[in-house]
């Protein structure tokens, strides 16, 4: 059995809480975003894009069975991590869990900064888009 | 004059924090300036003691919100050697006194087949008006190139005017890479064809000396925020029989001289494209920064800040795989750079952590990114009251932010 999508969220809480500052946050945030495969070059469309964020940002979703499989990329490492860690909480769920998740870990690890309304910050946008994802799916 | 920066900054009390625990270091400016305690308290003190609509009112408070209003227009003549006040137009900032020439000197004079001159170093606010302008007219838009230092290409200028040509709209000085431009130059040269000129005068503003007269400049833009005043003002300098022979922009009270339903006359200038309550508050403590910047001397400024863009070059030029984009000789203290494998928002995201405010991305000049075939840049852009103990903070975080990406 998977583990639930608030499962997840709490191992991501757990791990970032063993980091006493900010630098080794971020570094495991770059590691993640350096371990997340890169996108099949014939997913990086114009349409897989993510508009709202300064770096581009290529989402791509698949329906597998009942779950959707999530596969991303991005041109910044930073951006990366923190699609890895959406992934890692969004991916292979149904699209009811996805269309549902409150996705509280983000702000526990200090990451809500990246939320911002800013045009520079893309991950309010990846996070609508996934659930757009989900929505179009479960429409099927 | 030796400026004593301890002091000045001492003025700009949004310096004195920490951001993410470490002082502020606020390399920014080009985006918009911070303010002297003296435009804050301006602000503060119209409202606790003087607000009042201005122009209509007889009452006291009406007058002197109407004093002060008029005073800073008066002050603006003077900093930029206007011949008259009333050829000082207040608009929202520097985009809107763009649009506002657009769409009154440009309804008014463009016509199918005319062609607008701008540059490929324009910001999209000194693109996009005259885009809009250009397909309802039926207008044509040409660029004038730049090289691979960011230096407009003047040989190419000359060959792009002819008599078709009605307006050259370019900027002073460049906000993504700092080019100062040779507007005196351009302008004889356009005015010898009998093109008017439109200077962007936004980056312009808090660092070079401005003489309208001198330069024989027809339109002159700047935004009150990127000199050390308050956002949402701007200012429309134009030539008296431009902009008397333009049409109103948009209606509304104070433009107007008598309204009836069978008709209307127009104010005259500087009311004519003053339509509306126009941003009181920000306009007066706008005085409070130009009196600010005149005591300090902007001669002084500008060569304290040219100090500092020289030691940045250097101490950035240490930075393996790191290159600056715009290497123009004349330069404000603006520097834009890429490092290889690393992208800027990667930068600018890990600096903040270290308190460090630059800016990263496009910097609303798509056009020139592309020309560079970059999708942006890292950008800091100083000001007098930053210090070389600031730019060695952020050389050092800058390379500790380079080792955590690599």
């Amino acid at each position: 059995m998977a583990q639930s999508i608030q499962e997840t969220q709490e191992d991501l809480i757990e791990e970032f809480g063993l980091f006493d500052d900010w630098a080794d946050k971020y570094e495991y945030l770059i590691d993640l975003g350096k371990k997340l495969p890169n996108l099949p070059e014939v997913f990086k469309t114009e349409e897989n894009v993510i508009k709202g964020c300064q770096s581009r940002v290529w989402l791509h979703a698949d329906k597998q069975g009942d779950q959707i499989v999530f596969e991303a990329d991005s041109e910044a490492v930073i951006v990366k991590g923190l699609i890895s860690m959406l992934i890692r909480v969004l991916s292979n769920h149904t699209a009811e869990e996805i269309m549902k998740a409150d996705l509280y870990f983000i702000d526990q690890i200090g990451m809500s900064q990246h939320l911002a309304q800013t045009r520079s910050n893309g991950l309010l946008s990846m996070v609508k888009q996934m659930k757009n994802y989900a929505l179009a799916f479960s429409a099927k | 004059m030796t400026l004593d920066i301890q002091k000045i900054r001492a003025d700009f009390p949004v310096l004195d924090q920490q951001v993410n625990g470490s002082p502020l270091i606020y390399f920014d400016n080009a985006a918009t300036t911070q303010k002297p305690k003296s435009v804050i308290d301006a602000l503060s003190h119209y409202y606790a003691l003087d607000n009042a609509n201005i122009h209509r009112g007889l009452h006291a408070l009406a007058e002197r919100a109407t004093t002060a209003y008029e005073l800073t227009r008066t002050k603006i003549k003077e900093f930029i050697n206007a011949p008259s006040s009333d050829q000082i137009i207040l608009t929202a900032g520097t985009t809107g006194s763009i649009n506002l020439v657009a769409q009154t000197f440009g309804r008014a004079n463009f016509s199918k087949g005319d062609k607008i001159l701008i540059s490929n170093l324009e910001h999209h606010s000194n693109i996009v008006p005259w885009q809009m302008i250009a397909e309802e007219k039926g207008a044509i838009i040409e660029v004038i190139p730049v090289d691979e230092r960011g230096v407009l290409d003047l040989e190419a200028f000359r060959n792009l005017l002819d008599a078709s040509v009605k307006l050259v709209a370019v900027n002073h000085v460049s906000n993504a890479i700092g080019t100062i431009n040779p507007i005196a130059e351009m302008i004889q040269l356009a005015h010898a064809h009998g093109a008017k000129v439109m200077i962007d005068g936004a980056q312009s503003i808090a660092h070079l000396d401005i003489d309208v007269q001198a330069l024989d400049i027809d339109f002159f833009a700047f935004s009150a925020h990127k000199l050390f005043g308050p956002t949402g003002v701007g200012v429309l300098y134009g030539k008296r029989e431009l902009l008397e022979s333009m049409p109103p922009y948009q209606g509304g009270g104070e433009m107007i001289k008598e309204v009836s339903f069978e008709g209307t006359t127009y104010n005259e200038l500087p009311y004519k494209f003053e339509a509306g309550t126009p941003n009181i508050a920000d306009v007066i403590a706008l005085s409070a920064a130009i009196d600010y910047v005149n005591a300090l001397s902007k001669e002084a400024l500008f060569t304290q800040e040219l100090a500092l863009l020289a030691y940045a070059t250097e101490q950035l030029s240490t930075i393996p795989g790191l290159k600056i984009i715009g290497t123009a000789p004349d330069k404000i203290a603006v520097i834009s750079f890429v490092i290889d494998g690393i992208h800027p928002q990667d930068l600018g995201v890990l600096l903040d952590k270290f308190g460090i405010a630059i800016r990263t991305g496009h910097h609303c000049v798509q056009p020139l990114m592309k020309r560079f075939g970059l999708p942006g840049t890292c950008r800091a852009s100083f000001a007098f009251y930053n210090t070389f103990e600031e730019i060695d903070l952020f050389v050092k975080a800058l390379r500790r932010s380079i080792n955590m990406l690599q």
